[in-house]
């Protein structure tokens, strides 16, 4: 694989503002609630490592990681 | 389907993470507040610059007030609207000192605006920088002076209006005007190209200041979904049709 | 050697050679001179000085200057004091060593000064000074106690303190070295950073608030038992014993001891901490004397705290009241060493006396 994130989805909030700027729309939102009761994302294949989720996110919830040559 | 592969099984290299300079990621804003992604810019524009050890912020009140906690930076604590003398007193006193005020537009615009006006005026060699989501945030959602027209508040029903409520204050316009004012720009934090803004205008305010060019100021449009009373993921569209037309994004004043 | 001083240049120079270093304040009579003389003398000195645009905005500079652990002051008037409240009641939480100055129109800011006129549990620690060398001595010590209790201290003075000249010498007083200021905010090079808030803990992830507010105003008892100063004289034998703060006190004293050669038997207690007030000196007094005059010029403000000193044991008379004169700064015609006799006179036990 190119790129991935890792996510922690406890800290996340639910507010979806990752999913729209995914250029790849990789991300969907999970059905399980966490402990505080959001829902959170979860990732697909197919992420590029653009980063644009981690730069939107309000609960610094994303760690990005990428090929890198 | 979701990945299963971690990071460190694939050769991958991190490339992104919070700053070390964010104490912790958990914080008690509302989901989607835009404030905790202009504090990240903040912090990574500080690290960037290797100011950590000099810089002092200046914080007012507002929800960011739950900020200071989790800065690993010094953070002198001050009164709602009062940021800017704080941080002129601190500068006069520790030249050396790169300080910059944390405010919201309540704080700012409302209640402080003698304050940051005269800060600029005299070209005090800080940097304000304000968070603004046109509404009283923290009290649960009252008119700001920089709400805008049609916005509605629980002190603007139905819309804040002209002739019940007056007009909005453009600050970043108000302050380019006066002599001491040497960088004023205006970002926002609905996009991610408009992330890369503030980024870019940090850095250059931060620069101003550096270079002992005068007062230096950066806006940043956030996002407040709780009292825009929008879903979440609603905010960055509420910030682009109606704060933007009234706020533009852009260098203001540059030097 | 003296030298020949304005009370208010006084406090001024005093306040520089304690190491103060920063100065805002707003022209406002009559404390103007303080601004004035800070403007000339504190660039000589490579301190800083600023004519605040409001009265707020200064004690906002004082506070930025003191949070970095700069020995900084301000001074007002009166209506200016108020202005600065809400600013004194915070720094009073956050802990920041600041000094204060107000220069009084009468003497009817007592209560501000030492109920605090801002919100919540602070106390001022409070000095009065009746002369410009005890103005210069006590803003020697302001700065230190501010600091060793990390409280804001508020030197209260007058229009006749500000402006009458006298003979002044500087004596830095010998006081045991205070503790560094790890609580100043300096830039966090080699450390984590800090916090200094009226809100909460310095300590960064700390979420401890109700400690960190306690901990502002759990001092106070300890404060009230070791910075307490008064001027007392004549008191062993007294029938009567005024009580007068400030230059106000100056002229009791004068008035005593013109009383004393016609034959009364008068003494007098002058407060030079107004908070903490002289409370046990007056409790002691209300066992041996007959009766307490207080001569004060405003509507009756320091006397509550002798009443609450003496707890009924004695009869508390008021000799003084509301004096201005056409400017209203304060000096008005109860000013006055005859008059002051008459009332005293007047509130003389007559029964009871050998």
């Amino acid at each position: 694989m190119k790129a991935t994130v890792s996510i922690d989805q406890e800290t996340c909030k639910g507010c979806e503002l990752c999913l729209p700027v995914c250029p790849p729309k990789v991300l969907v939102m999970s059905q399980p609630v966490n402990a505080k009761g959001y829902r959170y994302p979860l990732l697909l294949d197919g992420c590029t490592g653009c980063e644009l989720c981690a730069k939107v996110c309000p609960d610094f919830c994303f760690e990005v990681y990428r090929e890198v040559s | 389907m979701t990945s299963e592969l971690t990071p460190h099984d694939s050769g991958l290299e991190k490339v992104f993470e919070k700053p070390d300079l964010l104490l912790k990621a958990e914080h008690s804003l509302c989901p989607g507040c835009g404030e905790p992604v202009a504090l990240r810019i903040i912090l990574e524009v500080l690290q960037e610059l290797e100011l950590r050890d000099r810089t002092i912020c200046v914080a007012g009140i507002g929800c960011y007030t739950a900020f200071p906690m989790i800065m690993d930076i010094d953070v002198m604590q001050a009164l709602h609207g009062r940021a800017p003398s704080v941080a002129t007193g601190v500068k006069r006193v520790r030249p050396d000192a790169v300080v910059f005020t944390m405010q919201g537009d309540g704080d700012m615009i409302s209640e402080g605006l003698q304050e940051v006006i005269h800060t600029a005026a005299r070209g005090e060699q800080v940097t304000a920088v304000v968070f603004n989501n046109a509404v009283f945030g923290e009290t649960g959602g009252h008119m700001t002076a920089a709400t805008v027209l049609g916005q509605h508040t629980k002190t603007t029903v139905g819309g804040r209006t002209r002739e019940r409520h007056g007009n909005p204050i453009k600050i970043s316009e108000l302050l380019a005007a006066l002599d001491g004012t040497a960088y004023v720009a205006r970002a926002a934090v609905h996009t991610p190209s408009a992330i890369k803004l503030t980024k870019q205008y940090l850095h250059d305010a931060f620069r101003a200041q550096l270079d002992g060019k005068g007062f230096s100021f950066v806006e940043i449009l956030t996002m407040c979904p709780t009292d825009w009373f929008v879903a979440p993921d609603q905010g960055p569209a509420f910030l682009d049709k109606h704060l933007k037309p009234i706020y533009p994004l852009g260098v203001i004043k540059g030097c | 050697m003296g030298v020949l001083l304005e009370g208010s240049c006084a406090l001024a120079e005093a306040a520089i050679q304690a190491g103060c270093r920063f100065y805002a304040g707003y022209p406002i009579t009559p404390s103007t001179e303080i601004l004035e003389y800070m403007s000339v003398r504190l660039p000589e000195v490579g301190g800083s000085c600023m004519n605040a645009e409001s009265e707020i905005e200064a004690i906002g500079m004082v506070w930025g200057a003191a949070g970095c652990g700069v020995r900084a002051l301000t001074a007002s008037t009166g209506q200016g004091i108020s202005l600065m409240q809400e600013s004194f009641a915070e720094l009073a939480n956050a802990q920041i060593p600041v000094v204060v100055v107000n220069m009084c129109r009468g003497q009817g800011d007592y209560f501000q000064s030492t109920r605090g006129g801002g919100h919540g549990d602070y106390r001022f620690i409070v000095l009065s000074p009746a002369s410009a060398q005890e103005a210069a001595d006590l803003t020697m010590q302001a700065f230190y106690i501010s600091e060793k209790w990390r409280n804001p201290v508020m030197i209260m003075g007058d229009f006749l303190l500000s402006h009458t000249s006298e003979i002044v010498e500087f004596r830095v007083p010998d006081q045991p070295e205070l503790p560094p200021k790890t609580w100043a905010i300096t830039g966090a090079k080699g450390r984590r950073g800090i916090t200094l808030s009226p809100l909460g803990p310095a300590e960064k992830l700390s979420t401890n608030v109700a400690g960190a507010l306690a901990h502002a105003t759990s001092k106070h008892a300890a404060i009230k038992a070791e910075e307490v100063r008064v001027d007392t004289g004549f008191l062993e034998d007294a029938v009567l014993v005024v009580v007068a703060f400030g230059f106000p006190g100056r002229f009791v004293k004068y008035a005593v001891r013109r009383a004393r050669e016609r034959g009364l038997r008068v003494g007098y207690v002058r407060p030079i901490s107004l908070w903490p007030f002289p409370t046990q000196v007056l409790a002691d007094v209300a066992q041996t004397a007959q009766a307490i005059a207080v001569f004060e010029l405003n509507a009756g403000q320091m006397i509550e705290d002798v009443q609450l000193a003496v707890l009924g044991r004695a009869p508390v008379h008021s000799i003084g009241g509301i004096s201005h004169d056409h400017s209203g700064f304060g000096v008005g015609p109860l000013l006055n060493v005859e008059h002051i006799l008459k009332r005293i006179e007047d509130v003389y036990p007559r029964k009871g006396l050998t």
